[in-house]
Order: structure tokens, then sequence, then C-alpha cells
């Protein structure tokens, strides 16, 4: 018989190893499903992890790699926190719209005039519509005790009705010809993100991504409100004892994912989007949630999950289009990386035993 | 012995990884005998009662009922011939009466009606009165016991495992439970009585087997045995009673006045107008029956659940609204009473469990940064000074042993010079030589002119520590009175006697 067994202390080597198996693993098995589909394995898998980086067209995907890594790590960065105190915002998306509304409404508030200030005051606004947006579960949390995971989720629906509203209305380019949606903010050059490096990819957003990850890590590692954060997920109760005081906790976590998410919008609609419109979100803010998980809720692993992650969507798009494989496949793929990940995770805090079974 | 023992166990062994819990036990019990079983947490007393209740099977070794070979594979083989078991943990549904409880735990429970009258009948046989319409979130630790007592009873046992059944007890509560077990005894019912309590162990058994570390170490008649030389049996070594000074005590350093709070939660016990000083180098011991309020008002003196203005106050000061920090700055340490999850991060290591508490007084943040460095330095001064078993501060808390955790947890508090400490079962479940260090570092801390509030369910270790005694019931507290000179008697009656139980008519 197989059977589990706790270990007495988590092992430190299986917490590192466990990625790099399930990226393996994924790679077999994703493997398998290809060549079920009738697609050449070997093929389907570099198509999708090396054609990207170092294919004949590295050089039109590499920059893409920034750009769909970024917002994915900047807004994961954000949840993590809260995740590990438990404090589950589900509602990134919403508030990564809502950033997005708040910025861009404020750069297009001075359209045509000019000036170096106006940038700095889109990123200032799309941080606080993203604050905001996540103050209101934060706070219905702590005056009466409501779930925030369903009114964060529920505020995604309510924040993606607003956006279809101002891209009809007060939004609208006057000069759009009747089409919905904003005037284009890569031609108001006060207001544009662009590339700061030209041909890289980076962007304004991939410079906050970065700090993002450093600013966490150190609040995680060396300041009192990180290790408030571990010690509420960890056991709540014992939090209370030392001295946390969770209404807060909930305020600051919930607030830094929203600012975060906001921040993430604005970059994005104001650099690779250019204008709010109604399909403006295409879901970076639930698929940060499984970059914050993916990277095991640490700075760095995020760090490197946003990068594997958008390196899959970028190269299942390739595998899509040369090599015909379905778009269902490539999400079942990336499906199994999570799966995977949590799968070979269990072994941090478990060993396999092999023997007989013990009735306890 | 000639005659043919009720049960004889022979060689009993089992092992766990890492641990062996029994190693060649073997015993005998004759009908009608109380024997008890004495040994320390984790002498191997729980893993032999299972192997008899069928819990657990042995790796080797064999067991003998009426001379016959008995190998019971779970707990209804057990119970058919003739094993019945209370367990430490009671196992009823609050919302259920007592009568649905208890056709709950049987094979082919008749007709509730006939139950009911049977539940009466043995009931008062063994003058255990208890009504069985009762709803059993009503019933007190006592009434509850009879329950399961009851269930056991209902099945004819000719062998009652009682698993540290008086640790739920007010002492009136003990007599009445004792009466019932001999009476028991004397129709031909074999107790195994599972213990740490040595006086209760010489007033009631006829033999005692002492466990050590998984092994019988001896055997002894509890009548002809002083406590003291059983407790060395089980300890293996000398004992060292704790030492104290004589001294007097300084100003009041802690005035609870009239401090109420409400419960918490549906199942937890509202404070009502506890009022109570504690002066410079005294020790308060607050003793009564677990639920009784001790949690709440840990929670209200740690600053978890802050208190309305002025009804604590501290050398002059009105903490009552402070949160933990503030009252630990200016000395108020608290241990509370679950070691992993409340005083302690299981899966944090000893250095992060020592900033837990440890960061205002002890220097170890300065301005939100945190001093790993120094948490390091503190947590092993914690592990040397209070001698703290394990291969390095490195470690998480989950992996110490229960005593070595304990250690940890009121050291980190001792050394942080606390004005006053207040700790909630500082010894529960502590081998014995761990608890004498625990309580020695408690006296000592009084010596240099704390005041020291222990609350424990231990009635012995609060006698034998505590200047000033008081009783929790029903979340008042009793009068405090000097704990020299208080009888049995008296401290039963300030934890609320016997609970409104009736007096068993034998």
């Amino acid at each position: 018989m197989v059977r589990l067994e706790k270990r007495p202390q988590p092992s430190r080597a299986f917490s590192w190893a466990a990625p790099v198996l399930a990226v393996v693993a994924t790679m077999i098995f994703g493997g398998l499903l290809f060549a079920a589909l009738g697609k050449d394995p070997v093929a389907s898998i570099e198509t999708i992890f090396w054609e990207p980086l170092f294919g004949d067209f590295a050089f039109y995907y590499r920059p893409q790699l920034l750009i769909k890594g970024a917002p994915l790590v900047l807004i994961a960065i954000g949840l993590s926190l809260g995740f590990k105190a438990g404090i589950w915002n589900i509602g990134a998306e919403g508030q990564y719209i809502m950033g997005a509304i708040f910025g861009a409404a404020a750069g297009l508030a001075f359209y045509p005039e000019q000036s170096v200030f106006i940038f700095p005051l889109m990123v200032v606004a799309g941080a606080f519509g993203g604050w905001l947006w996540a103050m209101i579960p934060a706070v219905l949390r702590v005056k009466f005790g409501t779930n925030e995971i369903l009114v964060s989720l529920m505020l995604v629906y309510v924040a993606e009705q607003f956006l279809a509203s101002v891209s009809l209305g007060l939004l609208k380019n006057p000069e759009g010809f009747g089409f919905p949606g904003s005037r284009n903010l890569q031609q108001y050059a006060s207001a544009h993100n662009g590339e700061l490096i030209a041909g890289s990819g980076m962007h304004w957003g991939v410079v906050a991504a970065l700090i993002a990850v450093i600013f966490a890590y150190v609040l995680l590692t060396r300041h009192r409100l990180g290790f408030a954060i571990r010690v509420t997920g960890q056991a709540p109760k014992a939090a209370r004892f030392s001295g946390v005081n969770p209404t807060r906790l909930v305020l600051f976590c919930m607030g830094v994912s929203g600012l975060l998410a906001g921040l993430a919008g604005l970059f994005e609609v104001a650099g690779p989007a250019g204008q709010i419109t109604i399909d403006f979100n295409v879901g970076y803010g639930f698929t940060a949630i499984i970059v914050a998980f993916l990277g095991r809720l640490h700075p760095v692993g995020i760090l490197l999950a946003g990068g594997l992650l958008a390196l899959t969507y970028i190269g299942g798009d390739i595998a899509q289009s040369q090599l015909g494989l379905p778009a269902a496949a490539i999400q079942v793929f990336q499906g199994m990386l999570l799966f995977f990940l949590l799968a070979f995770d269990l072994f941090t805090q478990f060993r396999l035993r092999f023997g007989q079974a013990e009735v306890i | 012995m000639t005659d043919t023992p009720l049960l004889a166990l022979s060689g009993l062994t089992k092992a766990y990884p890492g641990v062996v819990a029994n190693d060649g036990v073997s015993l005998r019990i004759a009908p009608g005998e109380v024997h008890a079983l004495l040994g320390e947490n984790g002498a191997g007393k729980s893993t032999l009662v299972k192997m008899i209740y069928g819990l657990v099977k042995p790796d080797s070794g064999k067991m003998e009922m009426n001379g016959s070979a008995y190998t019971p594979q779970e707990p209804r083989d057990a119970r058919a011939a003739g094993v019945g078991m209370v367990f430490q943990h009671f196992s009823l549904f609050d919302a259920l009466s007592v009568a649905e409880n208890i056709a709950l735990g049987m094979e082919h429970a008749p007709k509730l009606r006939r139950l009911s009258h049977q539940i009466r009948e043995v009931s008062e046989a063994y003058g255990l009165p208890l009504s069985p319409d009762r709803i059993v979130g009503d019933l007190s630790a006592g009434e509850r016991q009879r329950v399961e007592i009851i269930r056991c009873l209902l099945q004819d046992p000719k062998l009652l495992i009682m698993d540290e059944p008086t640790s739920v007890l007010t002492p009136q509560e003990v007599e009445i439970l004792f009466k019932t077990l001999r009476k028991l005894s004397a129709e031909g019912t074999a107790i195994l009585y599972i213990s740490h309590k040595l006086e209760e162990i010489r007033n009631l058994c006829d033999s005692a087997t002492i466990l050590r570390l998984g092994r019988v170490v001896g055997h002894c008649t509890p009548a002809h045995t002083t406590a003291r030389e059983m407790a060395e049996m089980m300890v293996g070594s000398t004992l060292k009673t704790p030492t104290r000074a004589g001294k007097t005590p300084g100003k009041v350093v802690l005035d609870i006045q009239r401090l109420s709070a409400k419960s918490p939660s549906a199942f937890g016990m509202p404070l009502r107008e506890i009022t109570v000083q504690v002066r410079a180098g005294e020790v308060l011991g607050i003793g009564g029956v677990a639920g009784n309020g001790q949690d709440e008002l840990l929670a209200a003196l740690s600053g978890e659940a802050p208190c309305a203005a002025g009804m604590i106050v501290f050398d002059g000061q009105d903490v009552g609204p402070l949160g933990p920090t503030a009252r630990r700055r200016l000395g108020i340490l608290t241990a509370p009473e679950e070691r992993l999850g409340h005083a302690a991060v299981p899966d944090m290591t000893l250095v992060e469990n020592a900033m837990l508490t440890g960061a205002a007084r002890e220097k170890l943040e300065r301005r939100g940064m945190l001093d790993w460095q120094a948490a390091k330095r503190f947590a092993e001064n914690i592990v040397a000074k209070f001698d703290v078993r394990t291969p390095g501060a490195a470690n998480v808390a989950r992996s110490l042993s229960g005593g070595n955790l304990q250690k940890f947890v009121i050291g980190r508090e001792v050394l942080q010079r606390p004005r006053v400490l207040v700790v909630n079962q500082p010894t529960w479940g502590v081998d014995a030589s761990a608890a004498a260090a625990i309580r020695q570092a408690l006296l000592d801390l009084a010596e240099n002119g704390a005041a020291v509030i222990v609350v424990s369910q231990d009635l012995d270790e609060l006698m034998e520590i505590s200047d000033l005694f008081a009783a929790l019931n029903e979340g008042r507290l009793s009068v405090p009175r000097p704990a020299q000179g208080l009888t049995v008697e008296e401290i039963g009656l300030m934890m609320g006697g016997a609970h409104g139980m009736e007096v068993a008519h034998v």
C-alpha cells in the first residue's frame, strides 16, 4: 500500500523542485495529448516553448512576452498578498477595468493639451480607480461581514457594464464615426504609454511590475506588515494574539491588490490596447489568479510564473496557427500545468510511504 | 494469582514511524478489579487501551479474555466481548437528547420509549440520575460524562475503560463518580482507570501498572504507595519540588474591576463582573472546570478582546481598550492554552515565532522593518535558557514535542521581563520534569517582582504555586482567598460544587 505521511518539516528542496517537475510532467502529458490529436508531440512542445523565445520570429514574439506578462505579474503580486492572508480578491478583472477607465478618463479630460504631467496624473487616477473598486468588497466585509469572494466577483460584471456604457457614451470618440470606443491614446503623445526602448516591448507597466515584485519581496520578508500577512494566513488566532488588526489587514490587502490591478489596466489602455472599448478586458484579472498560485504566492515565483504563462499563451497562439492545434487543447495544456503544480506541491508537506496501512 | 484473569495481555508491542508506543507490555486484570494505568503523556497509555478497544492492532503479542484468545478487529468486536470505553473527549451531539445520543451509538437500538426506560433504570441503579429527555447541549460536563458512562453500562460490560475521567469534574463531582465506580466494581465489573492524578488513584484503585516510554516499569498497590513514589516511577528520576522564598507582596499592579464581556460565540461563556487585584510578587491561581470562561478571560487580559475603559487598570493606567501590542509594550504578557495555532504558528520557525510576541519589547523591529538577526538571537536565548530540545531555532514549531514547545512559549514571555504574566494551562500535556521547570520559572518571575496569574485545571499545580486562589464558574470569579490552608471541599465549592448534579443514592 502507498500512503501519504506528513513531513515533520516542510521540504525546502521540494518547494523549489515542484514547479520544475510540474513543467516537465506537463510537457510529457501535453505531448501525449497532442499525439492523441494526431500532431507531432515534440514539434508541438517545441513550438509552444521554443518558438516564441528563440524561433525565427522571436524578434516579434519576445516583446509580446513582456506585454502579456507585465499585467499578469502586476495583478498577481497584489492578489498574492491577500491570498497569503486568506483574503480572497477574485475581482481583479473589475479593478483592472476601472483602473483603465479612470486613467483614460483623466488623460482624455485634457485632450488635446500636451504636458509632461498628464501621464503621471493618469497613473494616479488609474491606481485610484482600481483601489476604489476593491474598497467596496473590503469595506462591506469589515463592516457587515460579507463574503469578499462573491462581492468582488460580482463587481467584475458591474465594471464590464460600466465599461460598455462609457465606451458608448461618456468616453466615446467624438471623431470616431459613431463606432464605440474612446480616442486612441497611442495618438495622444502626452498620454501614451509607449515603448521605453524601441522594439523591446518594455513599457512603464513592465517597470511597475518589476518594482512591485521587489516591493512585495521586501514587504513579505522584512516588514512587519508582510509578517502579519503570513501569520494571518497560517494561524489567524496567533495573528490576533500577536497584535494584528484584522480589519486593517483586510483593507490593506484589498487596497493594494486593487491598486496594482488598476495600474495594470491603465498601462494597458494607454499602451498596447490604446483605447477604451467594449471588449477592452481580455481576462488578465482572472488569469492572474492562476499566476499567483503557480508562483506559489512568492514574488519571484510569480515573476517566473507570469513569464511562463505568457509564454504558453503566445506559444499556444503560434501552435494554433502553424500546427492547427485546437484552442481547447492549448487551454487543457495550461490547465495541466496548474494541476501538476498543485499535485507536486503536496510533496512539500507530505511524503510517500510504502507499507501497511495504519489505523489511528 | 491462580484465578483466570478477566483480561491478560502479554508482550504487546506497537510501533509507529519513529517511535515504539508499546514495547512488550503485559498486564492482568481480575474481575471486579479497579486497575490504574499510570504514566506521563506519551508513555503509551492511549495506544494500549486503543488496542484493547480494537481501535489499533498490535504488531505482536497476544491478548486473552477469560482464558481464550481475544483479537478485536474493531471497537464493535470489543463491545461484543464486553469491553466498554469512556473517552476523555465526549462524542455527543449537542442538539440531540440524551436518549437519542445513546441510541445513535448502539448496534440495534430499541424504540426510544423503551430505551428511555432502560436509561432511567440503569441510571438509578448506579446512582447516576439523568433524564433521558434532556438536550445534551444543556448538560454540564459531569452530566455529559454520565451519558457516556450509561451508554457503556447499557451494554453490560465486564471491563470498563475510563480515560482521564476526572479532568472535567469538580472535586464533588469526582466523589459521585467514584461511588458509582466502586459499586460497579463490587458487582464484578473490572475497571481500567487511566489517570495521572495520583491521589485519586490512591483513593480508588486496587492495583496499578506504571508505563514509561512504552514499557511497563512497575506495579504497585496504590493504597500502600505514596504519591511521590508513584510520580518518581512515572518519571524515572527524583522530582524537584518548586521552591520559593518567603516574600511580602508589593503594591497592586493589575486591578481588574467588574470586568464583563459578551460571549464571543454561541458556545462561549460571557464574563460576568470579574473583580480581582494582583500585587507585585504575587501568584494568583485561577481554577475551574474547562469552559467556564478561561479562554475569554485570557483574551480580555491579552487584549485580543479589548474591554471597556476602566475594567482593567495596570499600574494606575487604564488599559481596557488597548490591543495586544500596546499592552505588551507596557509589560502585560500572556501565554494562551492552545500552543499550536494560537500561542505559536505551527509551520513557522522558532525564530519567526519569537518575533510573534517579542517584536515590541525585545526591539526586534525598527520603524516597521524586522530585525531577523536579533530575533534569531532571542529565539536561541529562549532555547538555551529554557532547555528547549530542538536541533535549532530554524526548526518549525510543529516539529517540537508538546512539552518543548510549551517551554518555548512560556520562556518567550518570561524572558521579556513581564510586569504582569498571564498563563493558561502552563503545564497541560507536559511531562513532569518540564512541568516542574515551568512552575519554577513562574515562581522565580514572581520572586523578581512580577504579578503572575496562572489559569489551570490542575488543582495540585495551583496549590503548589499560588499565593491566592480563585475559581471561575459560569464566567464569574469567586472571591480570591489565600491558597494556603484551603481544603479540597472549599475549593470544590468555589468551583461551583456539583453543578446541580444530584448526589448518588447508592
